[in-house]
């Protein structure tokens, strides 16, 4: 199901349509749509290889569309790119630092050349993420590189975040940390965040909204209950007598009956329907259960393994 | 033997690895030393030919520094010294190898994936040196049947590719004790790059000190890059040189494996400290970044121009007991040369053109900094801020123009400083050396401009700047003796500048290349401006 009513007014922090970006053969992006509104936390998802950081480098300047439009923040991203680059700041997905500079001097270096930095909050930052920034570049870990670069964004005043799988390398302890920075910035109401992300738990704790994408292309976007109500949830009901016509209810699937209890998935749209039928039956217990984000993003995760197959 | 367990599959990997660069590598010093028999029958067909031509040679030092002692006028003799600077290259080469198959692949953490599976410890280094070696044994090898297929003595050209041989062994093992000192790749190559200089400057004093009966002449006994021309090949070969070699390559393949055997994964001898918690105040700009990251390197170029300048500048004036030294024969072609004057200006000339092209490697070097910046991601989040792409290049490019210019501004005052203190006279030897080495500056600044082109429009192919340069550097070293066309040797950038001191100074090709160098930097720029950066 893809949603493509797609708004492109000037509030939106960025609208991207139709996005084509081809490497020799290969196409990274066909058609990509993605709109992320001022002030919200926008989850970016999709399997590996799937043009999450091609569109990023869109969005930066760093690379031209060969087709479709892409504003950000009111602007051109390709020609705008300097003036812009001062309202947002960038955390890589895979963080290199400068092997004979500090992490002090990478932060301090960074946040000069987007002019200025909150030096209370790059104290504060430092403290919280436990980072020592006298480390020369190559003596970092993985996950300390990814620390440099988040204090360094974080501790910018910008109206834009863009984040590249920032937590892939941080234990589940500096996780935590990070989602509490990022609820200040959202508390702050007017900075956006674009999350692209793995990790299904944080997208699902951060994010007012989401955008899967699959082979360049955009297969969902929606907040997470739009999207939850795209997909089956599955009722499990004790009733007093024998359902009838649930089983020939359009958009209800796999149901069992056994001794006074039911069982079903049912299509967002036909939810209501089989309720009623439940209730004319005498509801003794009902459990419905909403799909999970994992469920979401395996049902495209695994077309995308039978398309695959099928090509082969 | 599970001390070096996996060293042939690690072998196999650096054979896959480097399948194009090493047989390229080992078939260029083979081929050279072709194309000077053939010069040397055609130009110089008969004995009395290259009688006058050793004599002339004998008398150019800069020749002598350049390729070593010329013991006669023999074809093999005449071969063998003329190709008497493939040995430096061949040190380069297998230092720099060495180094890559190990520090590099530790700095990337490349050693640490595959020293997580069954290999052993030493596995790394042992590999690195077996390629290295294995290679550099075929590079003698294949010299020596190829001279003696070309009909020369087997014992001259078996001497002649032992000396090759020799060479890269020990400056393989040479590259495997300096890739142990430190964390960084590139500080063991600046290290390893000092020690050959070193080698060079210490085998042009010996040598220019024997040949004008100074008492220097051991000196050379002390560079493993002498140690090639000791063996004599075609001039009463020594074959003890063989022991001697073979005594440094254990010597120093035992230290590299005791300093490895005492550190950690990526650590080095000289650890790292902490540095300062936060940047300075200067640090606020691309250019400053720029100069954080090229102000080693060149420190210490300007170091090592400095010093080979005032060797090289201290050697000049011993040209003149050459001459009061040598036969009546040997005065009345200097004579004709155009005196004494005359020769060590030649002498000095030579050095100028020589430095010249070691500035325009450090050119093309410093400028395609801008290319591992690109490559190590490092150029991403810098990208990201209001920093225009031109000003990100900008800052690493300023480096590579004023770099090298620094360098050869420093090389021509050293050169000039100790050539006039030895002939009392610096007031008119300084501005002499010193405005001959910055001739070079617009040659050098073609190939820094060539290097930024690449990088803007073609980057996948920036670092075959380096191959311009070798290409250049060889129709001038060559052409002469080939008797190539006219126009083949124009294409290499070098033969356009004035031979100085002494000659013309002609000031139109130097705003020709000065302009050419503008031309290029520009198309770099523009297509710099309009590509995607990372190259898809």
């Amino acid at each position: 199901m893809t949603v493509t009513s797609y708004t492109h007014g000037q509030d939106g922090a960025i609208s991207v349509a139709g996005l084509v970006k081809a490497f020799g053969s290969t196409r990274a992006l066909d058609g990509l749509d993605l709109v992320v509104r001022t002030g919200e936390v926008h989850g970016f998802l999709g399997p590996n290889g799937a043009g999450k950081s091609t569109t990023l480098r869109i969005l930066l300047g760093l690379m031209r569309a060969d087709a479709g439009t892409a504003r950000l923040l009111g602007g051109d991203p390709w020609s705008d790119a300097t003036a812009l680059h001062r309202r947002l700041a960038y955390v890589p997905g895979d963080v290199t630092l400068w092997p004979n500079l500090t992490g002090g001097e990478v932060i301090d270096l960074l946040g000069r050349l987007r002019g200025g930095l909150d030096q209370r909050r790059r104290a504060d930052l430092l403290d919280r993420f436990d980072l020592d920034p006298r480390k020369k570049g190559r003596a970092y870990s993985k996950g300390n590189r990814q620390k440099v670069a988040l204090v360094a964004a974080l501790a910018s005043d910008v109206e834009l975040l863009i984040l590249d799988e920032p937590t892939s390398g941080l234990d589940p302890l500096m996780e935590e940390v990070f989602r509490q920075a990022v609820r200040d910035e959202q508390r702050r109401g007017d900075r956006t965040v674009l999350l692209s992300s793995h990790i299904l738990a944080e997208v699902e704790a951060l994010c007012d909204r989401l955008t899967i994408i699959r082979d360049g292309r955009t297969v969902e976007t929606g907040t997470l209950a739009d999207l939850r109500h795209l997909t089956r949830t599955t009722i499990r009901a004790e009733l007093a007598h024998s359902p009838n016509g649930l089983a020939d209810l359009p958009g209800v699937h796999n149901l069992r009956t056994g001794d006074g209890s039911v069982r079903f998935d049912v299509d967002g749209a036909a939810l209501d329907a089989a309720l009623r039928h439940l209730t004319q039956a005498g509801v003794r217990s009902l459990v419905s259960q909403p799909p999970t984000l994992e469920e979401l993003f395996l049902r495209h995760y695994e077309r995308d393994e039978t398309d695959r197959q099928v090509a082969r | 033997m599970t001390e070096l367990a996996g060293t042939g599959r690690l072998i196999r990997l650096a054979l896959r690895r480097d399948r194009v660069l090493l047989p390229l590598w080992i078939l260029f010093p083979c081929v050279v030393p072709l194309a000077f028999i053939s010069a040397f029958t055609s130009g110089f067909p008969t004995a009395a030919a290259r009688q006058e031509y050793a004599e002339t040679s004998l008398h150019n030092v800069a020749f002598t520094v350049a390729y070593g002692p010329l013991n006669g006028s023999s074809l093999g003799q005449l071969v063998t010294w003329r190709a008497g600077f493939i040995p430096v290259m061949i040190a380069l080469f297998s230092l720099l190898t060495v180094i890559r198959h190990t520090r590099t692949e530790e700095e990337a953490g490349r050693r640490e994936l595959i020293g997580a599976t069954a290999v052993s410890r030493h596995a790394g280094l042992t590999a690195a040196l077996i390629l290295t070696c294995g290679a550099s044994l075929v590079l003698g090898l294949v010299s020596a049947l190829l001279l003696v297929n070309a009909g020369l003595g087997a014992a001259g050209s078996l001497a002649y590719g032992a000396g090759l041989a020799t060479t890269g062994c020990v400056f393989a093992a040479t590259g495997a004790v300096v890739a142990q000192l430190t964390t960084g790749a590139g500080s063991a190559r600046g290290i390893g790059i000092a020690v050959i200089g070193t080698a060079f400057l210490l085998r042009g004093i010996g040598v220019v000190s024997e040949k004008s009966g100074g008492g220097l002449g051991w000196l050379s006994w002390l560079s493993p890059l002498g140690w090639a021309h000791q063996f004599r090949p075609f001039s009463g070969e020594r074959w003890w040189v063989l022991a001697l070699a073979g005594c440094g390559v254990a010597a120093l393949t035992a230290l590299a494996v005791a300093l490895s055997a005492r550190r950690d994964l990526g650590n080095g001898l000289f650890q790292a400290r902490p540095g300062p918690a936060g940047g300075a105040p200067g640090l606020r700009s691309p250019l400053a970044l720029a100069w954080r990251l090229h102000r080693g390197s060149l420190a210490s170029r300007i170091a090592g121009f400095a010093v080979v300048g005032f060797g090289l500048g201290g050697i000049a004036k011993s040209i003149g007991e050459l001459m009061d030294n040598s036969s009546p024969a040997a005065r009345e072609v200097l004579a004709r040369l155009g005196g004494q004057g005359t020769v060590v200006d030649q002498y000095l000339q030579g050095m100028m053109t020589m430095f010249g092209v070691a500035a325009a490697a450090y050119a093309i070097q410093a400028a395609l900094q801008l290319r591992a910046e690109e490559n190590g991601g490092r150029a991403e989040p810098l990208l990201a801020t209001p920093v225009d792409r031109l000003r990100w290049a900008g800052g690493h490019f300023v480096f590579a123009l004023l770099g090298p210019a620094a360098g050869l501004a420093v090389f021509g005052t050293a050169i000039g400083l100790a050539h006039g203190l030895n002939t009392g006279d610096v007031g008119r030897e300084l501005p002499r050396a010193l405005g001959a080495a910055l001739v070079q500056v617009p040659a050098v600044w073609v190939f820094a401009g060539l290097a930024l082109a690449l990088f803007g429009l073609l980057p996948r192919l920036a670092a075959g700047a380096f191959a311009v340069l070798l290409v250049s550097l060889l129709f001038g070293w060559v052409g002469g003796e080939l008797k190539l066309s006219q126009w083949v040797i124009d294409l290499s950038v070098f033969a356009h500048v004035p031979l100085l001191p002494g000659g013309e100074l002609t000031v139109l090709p130097l705003i020709v290349l000065t302009a050419m160098a503008a031309a290029l930097t520009l198309a770099g720029l523009l297509g710099l401006r309009r590509r995607d950066l990372p190259v898809g």
